[in-house]
Parts: C-alpha cells; structure tokens; sequence
C-alpha cells in the first residue's frame, strides 16, 4: 500500500509494524511527529500501544529500558538536544544491553531551525559503542525501524537512528506493508544480573561491548544500506550519508560519474572505506551536520586526499542545500578539468531593494496576539524599569521569543530549566533582583530540581511559571504538570504566602505588577504563576467543542 | 513531467493546506512526490515556505536547488519577491496581492508589486476580496491555487477530484465552498 508520509510518520508507522509495545518521548522540533503519529493510529490504539508524553527525555529512556526489560520493543524519540538530557541512561543502555529492541530515535537540526545547537548525534552513537542507523529517504527511514528493531535484539543493545530535520519534516510517496508484525510477549529470561550496573556487572559488559565492535562493523561494510557503486572517473571519489545523498544524486540527472559510497549505518565500514581511498585520487565526504565521517576517514588515509566541512570545500556549519553540494562538486570537477569553476546560476531577476531600501525585510517569529506571556512581559517589564540592574533568566519555549522587541525582556536562554538554577547562581554571585522566567512543561521536564536547590539555601530569586496549560511551542501537546503546580511548588517547600496565581490579562496588570514588585522586595523564593491557555490550542478547543455540539 | 513548486506565506496562512491538495493529486496519478515542510518556532507569525516537488521520474532532493523553482506560490507578494532568486528564468510566480502586514518595517507596497511585476510571469491577485465577493472568506488559498492550475500542469479536474477526497470528512458544505473557490481562482487569472 502507498501512503503519502513525513519522514517523521514513516518512521512511526515503521515501529507500529515493526511490533512496538510503547513509544517515550517528550516534544521537541523536529521529532514531534512521531509520537503524534502514533498517538492518532487505529491499530496502536487497537493495541493499546504506550504513547503519553513523558515528564522529559530521561524519564522517556528509562522507561523504555524498563519495556526492554520485560521483553517488548520500545522506540524513544527525541530532538538532538533532548539526547543530553538522557544521556546518562541512554550511554547506560549500551552497559545494560536490552532484552526486547529498543531504538533511541534522534532528531537532529542543523542550522539550528528551532534548536540552540547544531550537534550531530552521531557522535553520541559512537561514544556508547551503539550501532547506528542514517536513513536517507522516507521510504528507508519507514523500512529500517524493523531492521533495527531486528539488529537491537540480536545484538543485545539498543540502535540509535539519527535523522535530520529535512528527513523528519518532508513528506514522500512510502510503500508500506498490509500488516504489523504481532508484539513480543513479555519475557522473564532477561539476563538479570546485566541490568544492575554495579562495577563488577558493568566491566563485564564493557568487555562484551567492546568486543562487539568489530562485529558490528563487519555488518555495516555488507549492510544493504551501506552501498559502494563504482564508476569509470576515478579522479575523485564520493562518500554521502543519509540525506546528504540525495543532493549528491540531484547534482547528477544521468548517474554520479565517480565512484560513490553511500552511508546509512555506522560504526562506520572502514573496509569499504578503504576501497574506495585506494581506488580515487581524491575524496569528498558529503555529509549532514558536523564532520562525523570525515575526520574518522582522515585518521585511515593521508589527510590532504580527503576533503569536505574541515577543508572548505562545504561549509563548516549549517544545513546543506543541494546548491552548495552542487558548488563543491562542480569545483571539483572543473579541477580536473583544469579549468575555474562555473558557479553562476540562473534565475529569474526581479529588484530586492529599490534605492538602497530592501524590498524583502526579516519576519521573525513573534509571540500569538492574545497570548498570556505578552501579558507577563508587559508586567514584568513595568516593574523592573524601577530598577537599575535587574536580570531576566529566560528558558526554552515560546516565551523565549520575549528576547525580540518589543519587550526585550530576556538576559538568558540556555537549556531546559536553567531559567531557575542562572537566577540561583546569580542571586549568589549577589545580583538583586535576580527573575527567572519558564513555562509549564519547561518546569517539569527540568525546573523543579533547581527550585528544590533554591528553596533548601532561600535563594533571593522570583520564579515566574507562565502556565499556558499545554507544550505550546512544539504544537500544544499535553503538560506534564497540568493542575500539578501549586501543589509541586509546596511541595518542595515554596511557602504559601510567597506562592502566587494570577491571571495573566490588561485588566488585571495592577494586581500582577504589585505581586512581582512585592516578590521582589521579599528577599527569598517566591513562585508566581500566571495562567492562561494558549491561544493556539484555546482556539482549538473551542472549534472542537463547537462541532461536537452540531 | 516534472514541476519544483516553492510555497511561501506567513505562518498561519494556510499554505500546507495547499500543498496537500496538490500532493494528493499527484499520488493519485501515481508520480513522484518530496515535499519539505517547515514546522516549529517559524511558525509562530513567521515567514514559512514548503518545496513541492512532483515529477513522473524518481526525485533526489527533498529541497529544490536554487533558480530551478517552476513554480511560486505565494499568500503574501513580500513573501513571494523573498523567493525570486530561487525561480527559473522562465518560472511563474502566484501570488496574493494582499500584504500581511506585521512587522514595524513592512517594504513599501507600490514599490513590491513593481519589483514583482518585473518578473517573467507574474500572477497577482487579491484573493482575500475574491473570496469576501463569493462568501468563502476562509477558501481565499484554494482560489490561489485554482489560479495556479495551469502553470502546475495539473488538471483542473485532479485538482476537484483533490479537494474532494481531502476535506471530505469537513462536510458538503467545506468541499464546495473549496471547489467554487478553486473555479474562480482558475477564472481570474
């Protein structure tokens, strides 16, 4: 059967088929899809498949080695970032090894389209000693979740795929099978003792990983997915992983006139490798995100043979286009032709300014009109310009947009729940008034740790929680903390009278502004909470609840 | 047969919308599909855009490399002269000549349309009026897209045959008013 899918839904779909028991996942740009895939399937629900969003990315690892343990197949989905947030238990697995398969699926975003970084997650796979897999079509993205399933119980370790954001966000004809393979039953022949990671237990399977090594490079160099094609010009040779192949292909309408080895699973052959440095003069390693390939295919032949991102001839950074493969290839051949480079292209022209004035000026993303944190802000900044040096920690979300004016009401944004523990450290390097700005889901996934850090020495922080009751950034999917809050914060030990709800609107601005000025001055923790729902999803609910009621 | 179709708006505009009409027409004629989305914090009031590629022989990249765009179709005319140099020397360009106006240095209008209209082959039309006139303000993108039938090379009646099977389960009520708003997008060029 033929479906029309996101590289993001084949590999859903790919997982339903493949036998899944649960997906574990926390949202993130660019690998939502998946869950949400998952979560609107008949036959998962017919199933009764796990797909609730986890609290955040370790919880989501955790439990799926918990299915592991039992016997099932898990898949856990992530963005590159999110990978850090469970790395501990992710580098852990390899220790551990699984009992049912378990894919750690990681959506990377190079130049950085909804992220603040452009890591490659390959380095992570290599770095735990876990096979990983690159598709580079949606079509092989939706085939390998079986082969990697497969390969992750075979091996008694987890796979690791790693796509990009253009293979997770681009939609393409998938031929997909009539029916899912069933589900494994449970299975109490796991080998328990390789599951408690004491020293003695742990050496022991660093040894049996390590030893895997080769093996598992043995299986990449005859990987299907893994293909030398020879060709007669062998004045230069090609390497292109996952989608990186495609532009290659694009610059090549009647076939690539050099040879070309495609990479779609690591550890990375060196066999095959080796074969193709042995027979071409030179070669170009294309490959998406950080010089993964390249630097490892520098340490197997002399270096100035081997070109790519550390070379010049593609961009350090940044996503490739199809332009700058083409650039880099044509350059190459106009040297073996001996002549310059023809990079012109052409277009169609029409005048991008007019007297000096740009016709075509930046929109960037704003704030929703009607949203709850452009309240927020206009409050928050009311108050601190009765400051001098006040500071704002900001934290990831669509409040981070507060940075852009008109509000500019931000100092920092680093990673998930450092809004919280930057004010702490702040507020003890002696900066007053020291504010740190989050969103719900933000301050479940990592917030509540650092507010216990702040509460047990009274950090002389402002905690503003702007609740929108939903994961807003990411397309509204469901908060962990949702109805949780007060009862959280008092929980950790935020007293009652420094423990604030308001209702973030223009009416109410002279009761949020005296709260945030009174907080200010009271020289502890103290936890504000406006709450309001988003729009976007406000917006949805009421269509919904409109066309129920017809 | 082969198009490189380049979608761009402001997020919120409705252009995916678009491309799953055309999409759905295409793989029912059993030709090739890639098409990259933008999803995310571009959304959010944003300048978003979609590459649609079809084409009857296998297709390679999922982005269109630049001066190669057949196609433009744009809900906003700044939008649409933001992808210009992604256009092929004789590619067309549809857009809406209603300005989505929310930044603070918003070009000026008279100057835009003149830049757009030293183009090739330019398509501009207030879609937003058109679809006020025949009281199917919220179907403003399908007239959009009935304008840009030709210069797709899809038939206008896989493009029907499209809105019908996509906004079916919206009721009777939706698939007409799309339908009626394809007819006159396709009526007005």
């Amino acid at each position: 059967m033929k479906q029309l899918l996101l590289g993001d839904e084949a590999i859903a779909l790919g997982a339903i088929h493949a036998g899944l028991s649960g997906v574990y996942a926390y949202p993130g740009t660019p690998s939502t899809e998946i869950t949400e895939f998952i979560q609107g399937n008949a036959l998962a629900r017919e199933r009764g498949l796990h797909s609730r969003w986890c609290t955040n990315e370790k919880t989501a690892m955790e439990a799926a080695l918990g299915m592991s343990f039992m016997g099932k197949r898990a898949l856990v989905c992530m963005k590159h970032v999110g990978l850090n947030v469970c790395a501990d238990p992710f580098v852990n697995s390899a220790m551990t090894g699984v009992g049912g398969g378990v894919v750690v699926l990681v959506a990377d975003d190079p130049s950085m389209h909804s992220s603040q970084d452009e890591q490659d997650s390959r380095h992570y796979g290599r770095f735990a000693m876990i096979p990983t897999f690159e598709p580079s079509s949606q079509q092989e993205a939706y085939d390998m979740m079986a082969v990697a399933f497969d390969y992750s119980e075979r091996q008694c370790l987890p796979v690791l795929m790693r796509v990009t954001t253009r293979m997770a966000h681009s939609r393409a004809v998938v031929e997909v099978a009539d029916e899912a393979r069933p589900e494994n039953a449970i299975n109490y022949d796991a080998q328990a003792a390789n599951w408690v990671l004491l020293p003695a237990n742990a050496r022991r399977r660093n040894d049996i990983v390590c030893a895997q090594q080769p093996q598992l490079e043995a299986d990449a160099a005859v990987s299907p997915y893994n293909v030398l094609t020879d060709a007669p010009d062998h004045s230069l040779g090609i390497i292109a992983s996952g989608i990186a192949y495609n532009y290659v292909c694009e610059c090549f309408a009647d076939g690539c006139p050099y040879p070309l080895l495609k990479i779609s699973q690591y550890p990375l052959p060196k066999t095959l490798v080796r074969r193709l440095l042995d027979a071409c003069q030179r070669v170009i390693v294309v490959e998406e995100g950080q010089p993964f390939i390249e630097e490892q295919v520098r340490g197997v032949a002399e270096s100035r043979h081997i070109l790519g991102r550390l070379t010049g001839e593609l961009p350090r950074t940044g996503e490739l286009t199809p332009d700058c493969v083409a650039k880099a290839l044509k350059a190459q051949l106009a040297i073996n032709d001996g002549q310059c480079a023809d990079t012109k292209d052409s277009h169609a022209h029409a005048p991008l300014s007019i007297e000096n004035k740009p016709l075509v000026v930046p929109r960037p993303p704003a704030l929703c009109q009607g949203c709850g944190h452009r309240d927020v802000y206009t409050a928050l900044n009311q108050v601190l310009q009765e400051y001098d040096h006040a500071r704002v920690f900001g934290d990831i979300g669509c409040y981070t947009l507060g940075f852009l004016p008109p509000y500019r009401a931000i100092h920092s944004c680093v990673d998930m729940g450092a809004s919280i523990t930057m004010a702490k450290g702040a507020a003890d390097a002696g900066q007053w008034p020291a504010v740190a700005i989050i969103g719900d889901s933000t301050f479940t996934h990592s917030g509540m740790t650092g507010l216990l850090d702040a509460i047990n020495e009274n950090a002389d922080i402002t905690v503003i929680i702007s609740d929108n009751l939903t994961t807003a950034m990411t397309g509204g999917q469901d908060s962990a903390g949702t109805n949780k809050f007060e009862a959280i914060c008092r929980g950790l030990g935020v007293p009652d009278e420094h423990l604030h709800v308001v209702v973030p609107l223009p009416k109410n601005m002279p009761e949020i502004t005296r709260i945030i000025r009174e907080e200010i001055n009271y020289h502890g923790v103290s936890v504000i909470i406006p709450r309001r729902e988003c729009i976007q999803t406000f917006k949805r609910h009421a269509k919904e609840k409109k066309n129920s009621k017809q | 047969m082969k198009v490189d179709i380049i979608l761009c708006g402001v997020g919120g505009q409705g252009i995916l919308s678009i491309a799953t009409i055309i999409g759905e027409a295409a793989m029912n004629e059993n030709l090739y599909i890639k098409q990259a989305e933008v999803h995310g914090m571009s959304q959010r009031g944003g300048d978003v855009q979609s590459n649609l590629r079809i084409s009857s022989s296998p297709i390679a990249s999922d982005l269109i490399p630049r001066g190669k765009a057949d196609v433009i179709i744009s809900m906003e005319p700044m939008e649409a002269l933001r992808y210009a140099p992604c256009l092929a020397p004789d590619g067309w360009v549809i857009t809406s000549s209603v300005p989505f106006v929310n930044i603070p240095n918003y070009p000026d209008v008279d100057s835009l349309h003149q830049a757009l209209a030293e183009l090739p082959h330019v398509v501009s039309l207030d879609i937003e009026q058109l679809a006020k006139d025949a009281a199917i303000p919220r179907s403003a993108n399908m007239i959009l897209l009935g304008a840009a039938q030709r210069a797709l090379g899809i038939d206008f009646d896989k493009l029907c045959d499209a809105v019908r099977r996509v906004f079916a389960r919206k009721g009777d009520a939706v698939v007409e008013a799309n339908l009626r708003a394809l007819a006159i997008g396709r009526d007005a060029r």
